[in-house]
């Protein structure tokens, strides 16, 4: 193999799990030691800057960063990074002074965002620090799209979302509630913005076109539109009796709202087996602990009308055949089933819809009707014209929206002063050595064997007598305190120096998880399986070292399970291996370029990727 | 010396032994020794061999003297039994504990101060009685413990940290041990793990007295400049005569070896040892021609390493002695002690 590039960005912010699995790249293990060292409100910081949502995030966000946790693969569960990050946005303190200041001058740009989500709230919150002049339109009569018309009070209290929404529209945000925009054409022809962000989400729930839909309208509803008309207090009851056709996340919401509006008896019916759905493990877990239950292998077949109401429905009862490797490689009927049921919400997905955009402006869409949108810029194909969040490439979640709502900001502004969109600030790593002295670390590299915490619920019986009593309490300080102390922290790195290795194996000797191998170097395949432990999971890289001095031999890491604890550094004899802290510097709009390092760092650098992306988790 | 106890991490990989034992179970206390010293990787090998053979730890018995190389024995195995012998006195407790019982397995760990000055008479005197151990020098040309002074392996010429030049001839324990009768002879370096542990599984299967000289630098006294037991010196004057693999009973094998090539040789206990030749013309069964080249080498500048004598299934100490299979704590009180009937028959033959 060819040495390893580590002066490559990619290659230090990779080790960081977390960071690199995380849309909007959030400094995962500095916000965890500062949690533990009690510094909550620089901790809640350390999040604004890349996520915005700190307390929104800390008990909603998707958390692509937990399955991608090293921990995961060291013990079997990751760290308990969400709960941690809200934990922080409880106990801090008033923030409003460390908030990005915003200048009375402004810079005579105007900025038009269609929609009050979290993608445009994004781009306004890095934009107006700027000097510019931020417009919201937003149909709805308050803000925060899906966060507040959709996610249920019960996961996320509306304080919550007033206090994060307030901190960016106070920033002298424009915002027009009650506002829709029924033709972007007039919107650019007439407005006098200089650019325009389209945030305005994936609105359309989708049907289930069936026998009897029609007779049964009255009580069939569709999952999004009925959990907003629960949000803005329309709907206030439902049947006892209640069908959700669907198993991802929007039918979690939908089936716990239904019990807090009366229902007694919520089925949630799936037509596939349980290793095929598409809502998180813990939002399932926590739907089961309500005792809703779920059906597999029932596939709608259609709805039952009986005196003029719905009945219930009938399903295919499925049978699959499903192969080693875990794919459904046949399907059959095997009977009907009834089941008796009030109410029906489909939750089975959502689409995007723009029945407001001309389709002579300029403004392409795909076969699907999707806009054309670039995925590392954000401008549509018409200049000046940018999407993020769900509208721009379908529904995906919060943070993504929130890196969305980043990425255009830079395009935007850049677009702005008539640079080049993508001729980006590149992502930078800086590198700090933690040595102190001798056997003196800065960092606490004691391995901590406890199992991940989990979070307190309020109890069965009193979480139902309000529509939005938060069911999870949060850590207290012992479980925050003692879940801060799994992390591994990832960021701070074993650097390797050829130069100085003698070869003593002492490294190799104390590593406790069998990282290190010093041996002949040889292709990827061979290499991997000659190490000291097996190296098995390529989606974790092999660190390839430039020949050592001595034999000609190299030093291989897998960087699979390495704890960091920093054990090789102490042992070696020439300081050829070194914790160094790495900090990823990810652009965001108003970066300069290139900035010249701190005394002391090391910087690495390379291309921006954008959403090609791809994050394996571990195995 | 570090500070940092290894953290224990049960990851779910960790390969397992026939005992269902890993790699950590054979650990022992905390290395206090110098980050880098060559004993440590020799203690990391005692680990492997012993983890790869899967000897139940209760049966490991560690012995030693005084020396940095002389405290590793409480890095490995501490699920095992251990002495620590006053200086160059390893040999007589280990000779005690074997009499005492056959079935253990002996490891002595000793340094090149500890063997070849003040024991050197005790060393010797364990090899001419085939004592079944096995015996590690861990070789660094120094005093490490007492800071860096000339051992009597230190080489004419070779200079110390401060700069002085050893002057007197070095004794080499692996000519030695050949001149005594020893049946397994072998020398190796700590930086040569693909060596040492098959060595080491092989001196733990052999019957009999088996010597591993190890060359393993004193990363703080004698790995300078001008040192001849220094890393960079030993990789540059280091030549492999015969590799040794060690093949368990229990196990096939699996490599294939040319005819000529290879000689595999079966031990007492039905495991085998496969001898390769490196060196051309070198017989590690014909202990005068190996003598001879050892010294051939030596005068060149080169250490000569791998199994370099092999002899296999001799009679050991207690098939000299006939003493008992049993061993002595099991061996019933009547049987033990004559009575004072049976004391007086004996003490009336030496009248
Ligand atoms: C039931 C449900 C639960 C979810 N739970 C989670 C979760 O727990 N965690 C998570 O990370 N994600 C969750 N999501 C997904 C997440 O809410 C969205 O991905 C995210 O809100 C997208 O943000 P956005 O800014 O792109 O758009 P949105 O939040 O959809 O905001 C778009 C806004 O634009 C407005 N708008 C639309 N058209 C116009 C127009 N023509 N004129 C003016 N205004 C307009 C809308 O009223 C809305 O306010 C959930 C989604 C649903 C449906
Ligand atoms: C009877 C006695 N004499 C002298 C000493 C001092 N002493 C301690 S260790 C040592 C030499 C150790 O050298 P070596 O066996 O090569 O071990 P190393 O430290 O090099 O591994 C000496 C002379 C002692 N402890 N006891
Ligand atoms: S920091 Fe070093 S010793 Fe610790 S697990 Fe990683 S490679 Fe091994
Ligand atoms: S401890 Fe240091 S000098 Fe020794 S092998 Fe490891 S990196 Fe090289
Ligand atoms: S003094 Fe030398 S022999 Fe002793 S521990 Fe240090 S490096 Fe090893
Ligand atoms: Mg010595």
């Amino acid at each position: 193999m060819q040495p390893t590039d580590t002066s490559h960005p990619d290659y230090f912010h990779r080790v960081v799990d977390c960071q690199w699995a995380c849309p909007a790249h959030t400094d995962v293990p500095e916000y965890i030691r500062l949690i533990a060292q009690g510094r909550f409100t620089e901790a809640y910081m350390v999040n604004r800057r890349s996520n915005v949502f700190p307390g929104i995030l800390g008990r909603v966000c998707d958390r692509p960063c937990e399955p991608a946790c090293r921990r995961g693969r060291v013990e079997r569960k990751p760290v308990a990074i969400c709960r941690l990050k809200r934990y922080a946005a409880d106990h801090r303190d008033e923030v409003r002074a460390l908030l990005p200041k915003v200048p009375r001058v402004k810079n005579g740009h105007r900025i038009a965002c269609i929609g009050a989500g979290c993608a445009s709230l994004t781009l306004a919150n890095d934009l107006m620090p700027l000097g510019y002049e931020v417009t919201i339109f937003e149909q709805h009569g308050a803000p925060g799209g899906l966060m507040r018309t959709n996610i249920p009070a019960f996961r996320l209290p509306q304080s919550v979302l007033d206090e994060e929404i307030g901190m960016i529209l106070d920033m002298g945000v424009d915002l027009r509630l009650d506002t829709p925009i029924r033709s972007l054409r007039a919107l650019l022809e007439d407005g006098g913005f200089d650019a325009i962000f389209i945030g305005s989400g994936a609105p359309r729930g989708k049907d289930l076109l069936l026998p009897g839909r029609e007779e049964a309208a009255a009580n069939v509803h569709i999952g999004i539109t009925w959990l907003e008309s629960v949000a803005f207090g329309h709907v206030d009851r439902i049947g006892e009796r209640v069908l959700i056709i669907g198993v991802g996340n929007t039918a979690m919401d939908c089936c716990r709202t239904s019990l807090r509006l009366g229902a007694r008896d919520v089925k949630v019916m799936a037509r596939k087996p349980r290793q095929f759905f598409k809502a998180s493990e813990w939002e399932l877990e926590d739907a089961e602990e309500e005792r809703v239950q779920i059906v597999v292998n029932r596939s709608p077949k259609a709805f039952v009308v009986r005196d003029g109401r719905l009945a219930g429905m009938t399903f295919d009862v499925m049978e699959y055949d499903i192969d080693a490797s875990g794919r459904i490689t046949g399907e059959r009927v095997t009977g009907e089933e009834f089941f008796p049921a009030d109410d029906v919400i489909l939750a089975i997905g959502q689409e995007n819809a723009f029945p407001w955009i001309e389709r002579d402006i300029g403004i392409e869409f795909d076969a699907r009707d999707v806009p054309k949108v670039d995925p590392v810029t954000f401008q549509s194909t018409r200049e000046g014209v940018f999407f993020g969040g769900d509208a721009a490439f379908g529904p995906k979640n919060i943070i993504w929206a929130v890196e969305h709502g980043h990425q255009a900001a830079i395009s935007i502004d850049r677009y702005c002063r008539g640079e080049s969109l993508t001729d980006r600030p590149r992502p930078r790593v800086t590198l700090q050595s933690r040595k102190m002295g001798i056997h003196e670390w800065a960092y606490a590299n004691e391995y901590s064997p406890v199992e991940r915490r989990l979070v307190p619920h309020v109890s069965l019986k009193e979480r139902f007598r309000k529509i939005d009593i938060e069911v999870e309490l949060g850590f207290t300080a012992e479980q925050a305190a003692e879940e801060t102390q799994r992390c591994l922290n990832c960021d701070v790195q074993t650097v390797f120096d050829a130069k100085l290795c003698i070869e003593c194996d002492a490294c190799v000797d104390i590593c406790p998880v069998d990282c290190l191998t010093i041996t002949e170097n040889g292709p990827e395949d061979e290499l991997r399986m000659r190490l000291k432990a097996p190296a098995l999971n390529r989606s974790q890289p092999l660190f390839v070292s430039a020949p050592l001095r001595q034999t000609g031999r190299v030093m291989v890491k897998d960087e699979n399970l390495c704890v960091h604890c920093g054990l090789c550094a102490e042992r070696c004899p020439t300081a050829a291996w070194d914790m160094q802290k790495s900090h990823v510097h990810w652009p965001h709009a108003g970066d300069v370029p290139e900035p010249a390092p701190r005394r002391g760092e090391r910087v690495s650098e390379g291309r921006v990727k954008g959403d090609e992306r791809t994050v394996e988790a571990g195995v | 010396m570090t500070f940092i106890p290894k953290p224990r991490i049960d990851h779910p990989n960790l390969p397992r032994n026939a005992l269902g034992l890993t790699r950590r179970d054979y650990e022992g206390a905390l290395s206090t020794l110098c980050a880098g010293c060559g004993h440590d990787s020799i203690t990391a090998a005692i680990v492997e061999a012993c983890w790869d053979l899967a000897l139940r730890p209760e049966t490991v018995v560690k012995l030693s003297g005084i020396g940095c190389s002389s405290k590793t024995t409480a890095y490995f195995v501490s699920r095992g039994h251990g002495f620590n012998a006053v200086h160059g006195r390893m040999p007589s407790i280990a000779t005690g504990a074997n009499a005492a019982n056959r079935h253990l397995h002996y490891i002595g760990v000793s340094g090149d101060g500890d063997t070849l000055s003040i024991g050197l008479g005790q060393f010797c005197h364990a090899i001419r009685r085939n004592l079944n151990m096995l015996y590690i020098i861990e070789n660094n040309g120094v005093y490490g413990l007492t800071k860096g002074q000339f051992s009597a392996s230190a080489d004419v010429g070779s200079k110390a940290k401060k700069g002085e030049t050893n002057l007197q001839p070095p004794i080499d324990p692996v000519l030695l041990a050949l001149t005594l009768g020893a049946s397994f002879v072998a020398r190796s370096f700590s930086g040569d793990k693909r060596q040492l542990v098959p060595l080491i599984q092989a001196g733990l299967r052999h019957k009999g007295f088996a010597l591993i000289d190890v060359l393993s630098p004193c990363v703080t006294f004698n790995d300078h400049e001008g040192s001849t037991k220094s890393y960079a010196y030993t990789r540059e004057h280091y030549e492999v005569a015969v590799h040794a693999d060690f093949i368990p009973a229990e196990r096939e094998i699996a490599v294939e070896y040319s005819a000529g090539e290879a000689l595999p040789v079966t031990m007492h206990d039905g495991s085998r040892i496969v001898l390769r030749k490196l060196a051309e013309d070198y017989d590690p069964t014909d202990r005068i021609a190996a003598m001879a080249a050892i010294q051939e080498h030596m005068r060149a500048g080169e250490y000569l390493t791998g199994l370099l004598y092999f002899e296999p299934s001799n009679r050991e100490f207690h098939d000299i002695c006939g003493t008992t299979d049993v061993p002595l704590n099991s061996v019933p009180y009547e049987q033990l002690s004559p009575g004072k009937a049976g004391l007086e028959k004996l003490l009336a033959r030496y009248r």
